[in-house]
């Protein structure tokens, strides 16, 4: 009996090997375990090698860990590449029509169980492209969990095609689990302890997170480029539109796309726009151009591995001092990093609220593993009241009604809409005066600029400090932000588990920097360890730049895998 | 109040060179809002970069000063925020040809209502006379001294083949006309695109107001702008004799139209956040 067991599916490209994944988080989530699902695959659409990975368990954990319990080869090709990742004693699902195993060929002892995928679909009469199916209804009887965990995931996943394919695809996972439960009836090694479900979970990957909190939030207009890894956004956003009232729009380009958010903004609408890197890379003019006209517009910036086009399916943390400078000139924003979905979510409902608040550009920065990663995610989280505050729009707009009023205390002048009478101004690219015309005299340049700038100093009033976990007098500090959070904490655990006392102090914030927590909780610290997935460490470069604090202790990742803790802890050991 | 060209009054006076085409251009659209009843607060006008987009100074209407080669996108955006609004663009050759080129191809296929009048004077002036992507072969300024080498850009071909559903071309020296063409083009539901030529009286000895005068004549009385190829043929038209007029007219279901969310009225007016919350997340579940 296991608490947590990790189960990994491959195959080529179009062999429903992400669906499988998302349908096995499916059953044990409704079923009240713990799920978490990552996905590896080549920028093709068919034809490449792909994998998902889910880790189940009984109790709560924060990432995927290294080893794997159960292998499911839909090809050769899986086993290839997979057979040195599995734990001892790891069950290897195959079907000997890909060809005969023999334990000599794995490192480690393993559990060789042939189940006839193809013969079991062929006599269902099924296509061969549903031998998935097939190892999802085994993966249920390995793991010993009644087949009813199955039954409302299909007839929902299949809804929309009917009663026939429902009842087709349920007849198949039957198939698969009474193979199992017939032929090795012994074969309990993988069974998971029993789970209580306490609450509905999401099923849940953080771009949808942030499109469900972009619709709490208000939003109204996106306008988004596709590109990886923001697009199930798009998808979420295109297939919500009609039933949300939002306007969806896809832009010829990135430059399009901020430029039209900004106008909607302008319009008096939350708006938004998601992209990578690459195209981020178009927005810098739009950016600083918000910045200058003071518009509240939220950028949804995913990561991934860089420079250039680089690996697009594969996850970084590389755009943290990109991100923090991207825009020409000086003028204030705010850049917030998510742990998880959960966090995706509220940060993309806060964003909204600190775009109006404060009149100008909220990046939230996602990446790869986040946005693409299948996570379990309480529902209560996500249905939370959400207060709707638009700041200082103005319903009625006084008649000396001046835009970029200088003498707010705040940096942050009411705002009018076009068509609203009395608001008439210039949202003006030039530096500009009270009304928007334009000025190049010092004292106007100066008045103008300190305003905008002011408002740096108005957020310290909402600037989160770092999260700490763990023991309060620790042995390791680790340091990191955004995604890296999970399996930083499960290192944490593990070495706890060991005797050892760490603790993790994660950034969330990460702009307006919190200097003055960061101080407090980093400087006793006796070892400090940067962990980043990136490979210059660039929050350790924002803690110096802010603090003068140096991390020498740098654990860094940048081949695209998000960390295992097992990795993190054998690098802190010193193992290798 | 009555609205008439004194409304759009500011305290700033142009800046535009003495004789420039701009204010021509400027006092045709200060009265074709007037005679269609669009105030200060009524509308919004999206300028570019170039000497055109000086021009928001002295024209007291809700303005946004863009960035250079970006008016569109902005104007698409505000007026999917509120479609109910006169959105116009005010752009130029370089500005909305050259910067802004891949985002007049696709603004026209969406045919957003939005009215663009382009300064057309073949040279970039704010930054001392340059060539720009409306300059003719053989033309010489300061980034082409031998000439220009390249074929120009024809603002009225490209915006037909493009899908704009209003096309038209106005002088700058002809007040009356060009009004007229203005306010058709604000009038029409759609991507309305206007050519207007100007003389740059620094930049350009050749291309002068009587260099214009001497070639330009109206489209006939008798000619129907319903008719893309008709209209193309007469949109290449270009030496001794050059057609000024409305080339094109559609009438097309517009960018707006196509938005589900905007049957209920303008996006900015519509109840925020999410009524049925567990249906939203039902395919989480």
């Amino acid at each position: 009996m296991q608490h947590s067991v990790t189960w990994k599916i491959g195959g080529e490209a179009g062999f429903g090997i992400m669906s499988s994944g998302i349908m096995i988080s499916r059953a044990f989530a409704r079923g009240g375990y713990h799920t978490f699902a990552t996905n590896e695959y080549p920028s093709l659409i068919r034809g490449g090698h792909n994998v998902i990975t889910v880790r189940v368990s009984s109790e709560k954990f924060e990432s995927m860990n290294r080893d794997i319990h159960i292998l499911v080869a839909l090809n050769k090709q899986t086993i290839d590449v997979h057979k040195n990742e599995l734990n001892e004693n790891a069950i290897v699902v195959y079907d000997a029509k890909d060809g005969e195993l023999a334990a000599a060929d794995f490192l480690k002892p393993v559990k060789l169980l042939a189940v006839p995928l193809r013969d079991i679909v062929q006599k269902a009469s099924g296509d061969p492209i549903m031998r998935n199916t097939v190892a999802i209804g085994a993966t249920i009887a390995i793991m010993g969990a009644p087949f009813e965990f199955l039954v409302t995931v299909i007839t929902d996943q299949f809804a929309k095609k009917g009663e026939e394919v429902i009842k087709h695809n349920m007849d198949i996972a039957r198939a698969g689990y009474d193979y199992i439960k017939t032929t090795f009836p012994q074969e309990q090694s993988m069974y998971l302890s029993p789970a209580q479900k306490i609450e509905d979970q999401l099923i849940i990957n953080a771009s949808e997170a942030v499109g469900v909190g972009a619709a709490r939030a208000g939003l109204k207009f996106a306008a988004i480029y596709p590109m990886t890894p923001i697009n199930s956004l798009i998808t979420f956003l295109a297939d919500h539109a009609k039933s949300l009232q939002i306007v969806y729009k896809q832009p010829e380009d990135e430059i399009s796309g901020i430029n039209m958010a900004i106008g909607a903004a302008l319009g008096g609408v939350r708006s938004m726009v998601a992209t990578s890197g690459g195209g981020f890379a178009l927005m810098f003019e739009g950016v600083s151009w918000a910045g200058m006209i003071e518009a509240p517009v939220v950028i949804d910036m995913g990561m991934r591995v860089g420079p250039s086009t680089g690996m697009p399916t594969y996850t970084e943390q590389g755009e943290l001092q990109f991100i923090i400078h991207a825009g020409h000139g000086e003028f204030p924003r705010i850049v917030l990093a998510p742990a998880d979905a959960s966090e995706a979510y509220q940060m993309t409902v806060d964003a909204f609220h600190l775009a109006d608040k404060y009149q100008t550009p909220v990046f939230i920065l996602t990446d790869k593993y986040l946005n693409e990663s299948t996570w379990c995610a309480p529902k209560s989280v996500f249905t939370k009241d959400v207060v709707i505050d638009r700041g200082k729009l103005l319903k009625e707009v006084p008649a000396d009604f001046k835009r970029y009023d200088l003498s707010v205390p705040d940096g942050v002048s009411p705002r009018s809409v076009p068509g609203q009478k009395n608001g008439f101004y210039y949202a003006n690219s030039y530096e500009h005066d009270e009304t928007g015309h334009v000025t190049d005299t010092s004292a106007g340049r100066i008045a103008m600029s300190n305003k905008r700038l002011k408002k740096l100093e108005t957020m310290r009033e909402d600037v989160r400090p770092p999260t700490v976990y763990g023991d309060a007098e620790a042995e390791y500090t680790f340091v990191t932000w955004g995604s890296t959070r999970g399996p930083v904490l499960d290192a944490v655990k593990l070495l706890q588990a060991k005797g050892k006392k760490a603790k993790l102090v994660h950034y969330g914030w990460m702009y307006p920097f919190p200097v003055e927590e960061t101080m407090k909780l980093l400087s006793p610290a006796t070892r400090l360890i940067d962990v980043e997935q990136n490979a210059t460490g660039q929050l350790a470069s924002l803690i110096r730049e802010h603090t003068g604090i140096l991390i020498k202790e740098k654990l860094l990742k940048y081949d695209g895998r998000p960390f295992y803790p097992e990795e993190i802890i054998e690098r802190v050991e010193g193992k290798v | 109040m009555t609205i008439t060209a004194d409304t759009f009054k500011t305290n700033f006076l142009p800046t535009w060179c003495p004789g420039c085409g701009d204010f021509g251009i400027w006092m045709s659209l200060k009265n074709a809002l007037a005679e269609l009843g669009i105030g200060t607060d009524d509308g919004v006008a999206v300028y570019g970069v170039g000497c055109h987009g000086n021009m928001y100074d002295w024209m007291k209407i809700y303005g946004v000063a863009a960035l250079h080669g970006r008016t569109l996108p902005v104007a698409q955006g505000l007026k999917f925020a509120n479609h109910k609004l006169p959105v116009m663009v005010i752009s130029g050759d370089g500005d909305g040809l050259g910067e802004g080129g891949n985002h007049f191809l696709h603004a026209a296929k969406r045919n957003p209502d939005i009215s663009v009048f382009i300064h057309d004077n073949q040279v970039y002036g704010l930054t001392t006379g340059q060539a720009s992507p409306t300059a003719k072969a053989g033309f010489q300024t300061k980034s082409t001294p031998e000439g220009v080498v390249d074929e120009p850009v024809n603002p009225l071909a490209l915006a037909i083949t493009a899908g704009a559903t209003f096309v038209a071309r106005g002088f700058a020296g002809d007040g009356p006309g060009l009004t007229a063409i203005m306010k058709a083009a604000i009038e029409h539901k759609g991507f309305a695109v206007v050519d207007i030529l100007q003389p740059c009286v620094t930049f350009d000895k050749v291309h002068t107001y009587a260099w214009y005068r001497q070639r330009l004549y109206k489209l006939e009385a008798e000619y129907v702008p319903d008719n893309e190829i008709k209209a193309f043929e007469r949109a290449m038209e270009w030496g001794d004799k050059i057609p000024v007029g409305i080339f094109y007219k559609e009438v097309k279901p517009t960018s707006e139209d196509r938005e589900a969310a905007l049957v209920n009225g303008p996006l900015r007016d519509l109840p925020l956040g999410v009524t049925n919350l567990d249906e939203l997340l039902k395919e989480f579940i």
